[in-house]
């Protein structure tokens, strides 16, 4: 790990002006990520500031949002009664991912900026375009089973880790960030970049950008959601896919919203858009959801060991799907 | 830096790059909690803060000044065990004993976030006020220890048969 100096930022006006003031400066929350990355010399950051202590409210406003502050930790958003009561997906994202130590360590902000786990990034002895542009993607030809078969490019195959994200993508939420280009909010869908030629540049965000807080508007009362991660192992592994899916009926059992995302298939988040068109207005009905799942995963790329990926995305989502809108009492 | 492990005030003279893993063996002497992968994955370095699990590879210990800490020799000695730690002995829950620490300080911070409610991916409904205490949940809630000698069957039936004398 190379020497940094540390400093603790009590607001985000005091970290960005300490960023400012930094050499290669980087924000530390949790530390599960950056801290690792640091010991592999992945991230070699010259100042780090700790911004973990800078928001951890979990606050539900009047108008039935949810103000999920940037520091709080995963377990508090998790057990959090406005999230398990009003956003359970959320809740069942989260404690799907990582560990239990983790999950006390990992924060809201921290999450949504985690960088992939291929195997390629961290090796440094490997060719990466992500780690140095122009260098190679040694996925491409490599032992890729956990990479993405969604908007990949020529450049980079890797995923974006997060269970917490792929919820947070069919739920609309809305992240705040503050720079020294004063406040802004975007769409959580907005904050990730698809790898194009510049796997680096994984977000939107300016350099010294903070994100504050992130914001789920209220969902409708009729909607039914579910998270829902197929992985390796029954615990304790990234996701091969996952799908977050919220769904409501109008009283003819068409679809009146349909929101789905998935995970462990691309560069970000993916929110599922195509399929959502398909299932707008669609029957609730096991074809119509294959439908909906085979035209989102027309573009799918696989490559020589995830290529399982296309189909198992596809029965996860009609599964799913069919879970959700199924009657009580009606046989699984 | 100043730190408060085990009910006792330390102060530290060592380079902010130090994890707390670190400051515990190598600064303090506290060999109790284990050094495994170093990355986060297998749980031997386990330490509790504020009543809270983690994992201390990955903690840079300068963020940990003012909390409480908590390893294995703060919570039994070998004339005063744990009523956890006579359960591991009892029920064969180790083998070569180097993930047990990180797996006793892991399941007191799961006690206490059973106590506090806190789901896991088996709660059937993340809704429900009641947490159901079995083996799959135990499972579950213990997968960021790992064990390689495979001791899994009497470190599960340890952790039940303690909380189930007195639930968490």
């Amino acid at each position: 790990m190379n020497v940094f100096s540390y400093e603790r930022a009590a607001d985000p006006a005091t970290a960005i002006k300490l960023f400012a003031r930094g050499h290669n400066p980087k924000y530390l929350a949790g530390g599960t990520n950056l801290v690792d990355l640091m010991r592999e010399d992945i991230e070699q950051p010259g100042t780090i500031i700790d911004v973990s202590g800078i928001s951890q409210a979990i606050e539900l406003r009047a108008d039935g949002a949810l103000l999920l502050g940037a520091g709080a930790k995963n377990t508090a958003v998790a057990s959090h009664w406005d999230v398990r009561e009003r956003f359970p997906m959320l809740a069942q994202a989260i404690v799907n991912g990582a560990s239990a130590q983790i999950r006390n360590m990992a924060t809201v902000g921290g999450n949504l900026l985690q960088r992939t786990r291929c195997y390629y990034f961290y090796d440094s002895a490997a060719r990466c375009n992500k780690r140095a542009r122009g260098s190679g993607c040694d996925a491409l030809e490599g032992f890729n089973r956990i990479h993405a078969i969604l908007g990949t490019s020529s450049h980079c195959i890797a995923t974006h880790p997060s269970d917490m994200c792929v919820a947070l993508a069919a739920l609309d939420a809305i992240v705040h960030v503050e720079g020294s280009n004063g406040p802004r909010q975007l769409r959580l869908t907005d904050l990730h970049r698809l790898p194009g030629d510049a796997p680096d540049v994984e977000t939107e965000l300016a350099a010294d950008e903070l994100i504050t807080a992130v914001e789920i508007p209220p969902l409708p009362d009729a909607a039914r959601s579910v998270y829902r991660k197929v992985r390796d192992r029954a615990s304790y592994a990234f996701a091969l896919v996952s799908v977050a899916a919220v769904i409501e009926l109008d009283e003819r059992d068409k679809v009146r919203t349909a929101r789905l995302a998935l995970g462990g298939v691309a560069h970000k988040p993916w929110r599922a858009q195509l399929a959502e068109k398909a299932l707008q207005g669609a029957s609730a009905t096991e074809e119509s959801f294959r439908q909906a799942a085979e035209a989102e995963l027309e573009l799918a790329v696989g490559h020589a060991h995830n290529a399982f990926k296309i189909d198992l995305a596809k029965r996860v989502i009609v599964d799913t799907l069919q879970e959700l809108t199924r009657r009580p009492g009606e046989e699984s | 830096m100043q730190f408060t492990i085990n009910g006792s005030s330390h102060s530290v003279d060592c380079d902010v790059r130090t994890s707390l893993l670190d400051l515990l063996r190598d600064h303090l002497g506290l060999t109790g909690t284990k050094k495994g992968c170093d990355q986060g994955a297998c749980g031997a370095c386990t330490v509790l803060v504020d009543g809270e699990r983690i994992n201390s590879c990955l903690a840079l210990a300068v963020q940990y000044q003012t909390r409480s800490i908590i390893t294995i020799e703060g919570i039994g000695s070998p004339g005063n065990l744990h009523p956890l730690q006579r359960a591991f002995i009892e029920c064969d829950g180790f083998q070569c004993g180097y993930c047990t620490s990180g797996q006793i300080c892991s399941a007191l911070g799961m006690a206490g976030e059973l106590k506090r409610g806190v789901p896991s991916a088996c709660t059937a409904d993340v809704r429900a006020r009641e947490i159901e205490f079995n083996s799959d949940e135990i499972r579950e809630r213990l997968s960021g220890n790992l064990c390689r000698c495979g001791a899994y069957n009497g470190i599960v039936q340890a952790v039940q048969q303690t909380f189930a004398q007195t639930p968490p």
